[in-house]
């Protein structure tokens, strides 16, 4: 794809003759181990970010033997600079609710769930009505499966899944412990399937077209297409669904203003691109992963504020529960508030830096973690601008 | 937990352990100890506080040895250069969080964040302070507890102690993110919410943000003022832990060194809460069998049955919450310790010719909600607060330290008289199941002239562990004028931990459990597991105390609670009989019901 313009794509908001019960009767006519093979062979990872094969998700979920079981679309799409679920589900919900149908039928599950993001509470209304119509139709091709609604409250961290079925549950929104893996112990301590709104879509549209005509698509690490949300300094704004594959490069030509200095791949979570690097940073799983958040900065802006935007958001959306979480983001604002008011040292920035690979590798679950990626980006590259 | 083993490394050594086992069970196998703050023996696994992780050859994160179970082949490192960079960046964290002017705090030397703080010679924080920009937050409106968020360390296990172990929740998580924090309902004070004031979270808190509101000054004044007369009460499960504040291992039977060093340290009179015990079998006993009487004989459907014990003031407050329409079923007899301050202002005094208002009583209490039940309005029976202060089993430690005894060396000392003589039977009323114990022996007996059926009067099913144990007695060959219970099987209940007795109430209260008397301490094991009790705890501490009370009691000539002759006095020269009018007025009391939250 050197030198090429990205690729738009048009599979997840594609409507034209689709019915997307006939699809779920269709793919009924399947085994259930049949699917997981398409699955696995159409290469699609979790579209949420972390990148897990769909196919080994749904297969492990399978594999478990337990009367219960769940399937759950994750719609708490809480991440900085991420608004693609928001349009899928707005506009097509029905691939969505018929991916969790497939879901459902390929792992045993009679039950289903959308874990909506609380913003997106206005959406409740048409989807549940859609949602009669579609658990209708359910019966009537004999699929005993139906999904439900369920509302988040507005905490970040309820995006990560054993925090989603800790509120599921009643619960205050805190990551439990792994193992067990949802696969294994999810919601209600039953197997649980949950996946991304848009691997939800992808699924579904594997079964309807194939794996192979998915597999075209991509890179042998990342294959298929991405929804992307571009935001930031770009006159392109808004939802692009692009061929996975690109270098950052590629992407900048395309969605930037002819200044950008840097990207921000992947929301607040993620990992930032300055200049130098856009021609050999791939977007997609050898490269940089994303979740589809890509937010463009040009030279007016300053990356100190960027940063200390994001250290505000994860010192408060921390759950509190695991130290290196809960202090470590509040070191780090604090941190970079005290060197650029001269109190300490520019060395402190490697201290932090320090400290932010102890929250990578010691933090509870995937929201402490992350917090080192935007960090040790934005101070690698951009130093002059946090201590001037 | 299944036989499958697992073989795995833990730095280099090879090691099989069942399938199940954490990685930090399987490396203490080895002796290699894995520092932890959030784990505690008695609770769930949280695996929040990141100090225990350790590095899996291979693996993209640091594992919470606490919370992860061992796998086929895991190749462990529990001090390689990068745990160890990670375990000090946690431990400067929580430093950074906590308010560490260790030498003023209440916790000085029995604190497990400094306890690891100095193992990791942690020096000049690196980390900007966190404590002083936020406003400072202390409750001490209670007066069992007082509550330090500055000194917090998030490590939840007041939280699953107050959830878990005693089902009361009056603790909870609160907040997210840097305005994380443990709270009450609506952030009240501890003395407006459903708190019992047990202090099973003072017990596990492991740095000094939930502690026990001391009264050790005040005790020295008293003390030290001539003009007063100052008696102190020990309760049964203090003579069996005490030991661990001064160097002991847990379950040595110190008693007679106790009432040594109690003397020395200016008491004027050593007293036994272990008298009042007996005198609680007869009041209680009484009441019983005035209550079966009533349903059997009177047919009185207004009688409340089962009848529970009142011991326990962590249950007395946990019932008056919880379940208020089963007030009735409390036994009216108030706690040993009330009954003995009642007496020591009125009987004692009498005895000795001193003027009420010149004694002062204070107790030493395996519990820090004796020392709310003291403060409770009911308990002003002799005209004056009967009860003037009560310190825990760790502040009688601190007492005895500050004036330079030499505890292992002293000699043992009876109690004085009167009021200090007991027997075996009120001994375990330390343990789970004692009360029951104590109870059966001298109600089998009063009502048959024989003694209770069971070998060297031990009652085994009412003694152990297990959180809610029964027993059956079968009453035969009645005296005459007990004749109307011949042939019942009286059906007792003895649970311990609030969690426990809830579980139990909702039996009853469903109708799923029939009992005639039921015994409830709010603590795991009963009171030698009470919230003043030293710290640490776990099973097997609890276990050895428990040992150590039974022992006590098999070791002395008297084990009836009715063959206590200080008991046979007072009931002559003062009281008249149990459940008289002069013992309803001193040495029994009422509930009030509360609020749900």
């Amino acid at each position: 794809m050197e030198n090429t313009r990205p690729k738009r794509v048009d599979i997840i908001f594609l409507m034209e003759g689709i019915d997307p019960i006939k699809v779920v009767e269709n793919a009924m006519k399947k085994s259930p181990d049949e699917i997981i093979l398409d699955m696995i062979d159409s290469g699609l990872k979790g579209r949420g970010g972390a990148g897990f094969p769909t196919g080994l998700k749904w297969k492990f979920t399978r594999n478990e033997d337990s009367y219960d079981k769940y399937v759950i679309c994750n719609a708490d799409e809480g991440e900085p600079g991420t608004f693609k679920d928001r349009e899928i589900l707005d506009r097509v919900p029905e691939k969505v609710f018929a991916g969790l149908a497939i879901c459902g039928y390929t792992i045993g599950a009679r039950e289903g769930f959308i874990y909506l993001r609380g913003e997106y509470n206005f959406l409740l209304p048409v989807l549940n009505q859609k949602l009669d119509v579609f658990n209708a139709g359910m019966k009537k091709i004999g699929l005993d499966f139906a999904i439900q609604m369920r509302s988040g409250s507005g905490a970040y961290i309820c995006g990560e899944e054993s925090a989603l079925f800790e509120s599921m549950e009643g619960k205050r929104g805190e990551p439990r412990n792994k193992p067990p893996y949802p696969t294994v112990a999810g919601y209600l301590g039953k197997p649980t399937a949950i996946n991304n709104v848009e691997t939800l879509v992808y699924a579904f549209m594997i079964a309807r077209i194939g794996a192979e005509k998915f597999k075209e698509m991509g890179t042998k690490d990342s294959r298929g297409s991405k929804v992307f949300s571009i935001s930031g300094d770009t006159p392109k704004a808004g939802i692009s669904e692009l061929e996975l594959g690109m270098s950052v490069q590629q992407f900048v030509d395309e969605f930037g203003d002819g200044d950008t200095k840097a990207v921000q791949v992947g929301g607040a979570s993620g990992g930032c691109v300055p200049r130098k690097m856009f021609k050999e940073t791939i977007i997609g799983y050898e490269g940089i992963p994303t979740g589809g958040s890509m937010m463009l900065f040009n030279s007016s802006r300053s990356m100190y504020n960027v940063l200390h935007d994001y250290l505000e958001f994860f010192t408060e959306e921390s759950c509190g529960q695991c130290t290196p979480c809960r202090v470590g983001c509040q070191q780090l604002l604090k941190g970079i508030e005290a060197v650029k008011r001269g109190e300490k040292n520019p060395a402190y920035l490697d201290d932090l830096k320090k400290l932010a690979k102890t929250m990578k590798v010691a933090a509870k679950c995937g929201l402490g973690q992350s917090v080192a990626n935007p960090f040790i980006s934005i101070v690698s590259n951009f130093k002059e601008e946090i201590i001037y | 937990m299944s036989k499958y083993l697992v073989n795995l490394t833990i730095n280099d050594i090879p090691v099989s352990v069942p399938e199940g086992t954490t990685i930090l069970a399987a490396a203490s196998k080895l002796d290699f100890r894995i520092p932890t703050l959030c784990y505690h023996e008695d609770l769930c696994v949280a695996g929040n506080c990141r100090v225990c992780v350790v590095e899996q050859v291979g693996g993209r994160a640091l594992l919470a040895a606490c919370a992860t179970p061992v796998g086929e082949g895991m190749q462990i490192h529990t001090n390689s250069a990068v745990v160890r960079t990670a375990r000090k960046t946690i431990i400067e964290l929580l430093l950074s969080e906590h308010s560490s002017d260790c030498t003023k705090c209440y916790k000085n030397g029995n604190c497990e964040l400094q306890s690891l703080a100095h193992e990791y010679r942690v020096g000049d924080h690196v980390f900007i302070d966190l404590v002083n920009g936020k406003r400072k937050h202390i409750d001490d409106l209670s007066p069992s507890i007082i509550k330090d968020d500055s000194k917090c360390i998030r490590c939840q296990r007041c939280v699953r102690t107050c959830d878990e172990l005693q089902g009361v929740s009056a603790l909870a998580v609160a907040y997210k993110g840097d305005h994380q924090k443990i709270s009450t309902f609506l952030d009240h004070p501890l003395v407006e919410v459903v708190c019992t004031n047990c202090g099973q979270c003072v017990n596990r808190c492991p740095v000094g943000a939930l502690i026990e509101k001391t009264y050790v000054e005040e005790v020295w004044d008293v003390i030290n003022n001539p003009n007063k007369h100052v008696v102190v009460q020990t309760a049964p499960a203090v003579r069996v832990a005490i030991g661990e504040e001064l160097g002991y291992n847990p379950g040595e039977r110190l008693t007679g060194k106790m009432v040594t060093a109690l003397k020395r340290l200016g008491f004027d009179s050593v007293l036994d809460t272990d008298f009042t015990a007996d005198l609680t079998i007869l009041e209680e006993g009484t009441e019983l069998l005035t209550r079966l009487k009533r349903a059997v004989v009177d047919k009185d459907p207004t009688v409340a049955l089962p009848m529970t014990t009142s011991c326990s003031p962590g249950w007395v407050k946990f019932i008056e919450h919880t379940f208020p329409e089963f007030l009735p079923n409390v036994s009216t007899c108030k706690s040993p310790q009330q009954m003995f301050g009642a007496l020591a202002k009125t009987y004692y005094a009498q005895k000795k010719g001193l003027k009420a208002q010149d004694i002062t009583v204070v107790s030493i209490m395996p519990c820090t909600a004796k020392k709310y039940e003291a403060n409770r309005p009911e308990m002003r029976s002799s005209g004056y607060k009967d009860v003037d202060y009560v310190l825990t089993t760790r502040e009688l430690g601190m007492m005895i330290k500050q004036a330079g005894i030499n505890f292992q060396n002293l000699e043992d000392s009876p109690y004085d008289s009167i009021m200090g003589e007991s027997t075996g039977a009120a001994v375990i009323f330390g343990a789970t199941g004692g009360v029951m114990e104590a109870a059966l022996r001298t109600v089998y007996e009063v009502v048959t002239g024989r003694e209770v059926p069971f070998a060297n009067l031990n009652i085994m099913p009412v003694r152990g562990m297990d959180g809610v144990k029964e027993a059956k007695v079968k009453i035969e060959g009645c005296l005459p004028e007990w004749k109307f219970l011949d042939g019942i099987e009286v059906s007792c209940a003895v649970a311990h931990s609030l969690a426990n007795a809830r579980k139990l109430m909702q039996a009853v209260k469903d109708g799923t459990a029939h009992y005639h008397f039921i015994e409830v301490m709010a603590c795991p094991g009963g009171c030698l597991g009470g919230g003043g009790q030293p710290i640490p705890t776990n099973e097997e501490i609890r276990s050895k105390r428990a040992a150590a009370i039974y022992g006590e009691d098999e070791g002395l000539p008297l084990r009836k609670s009715h063959e206590n002759p200080e008991i046979k006095m007072i009931y002559e020269e003062f009281l008249g009989a149990p459940n008289s009018h002069k013992s309803h007025s001193l040495l029994h009391t009422h509930y009030l019901a509360r609020k749900k939250y």
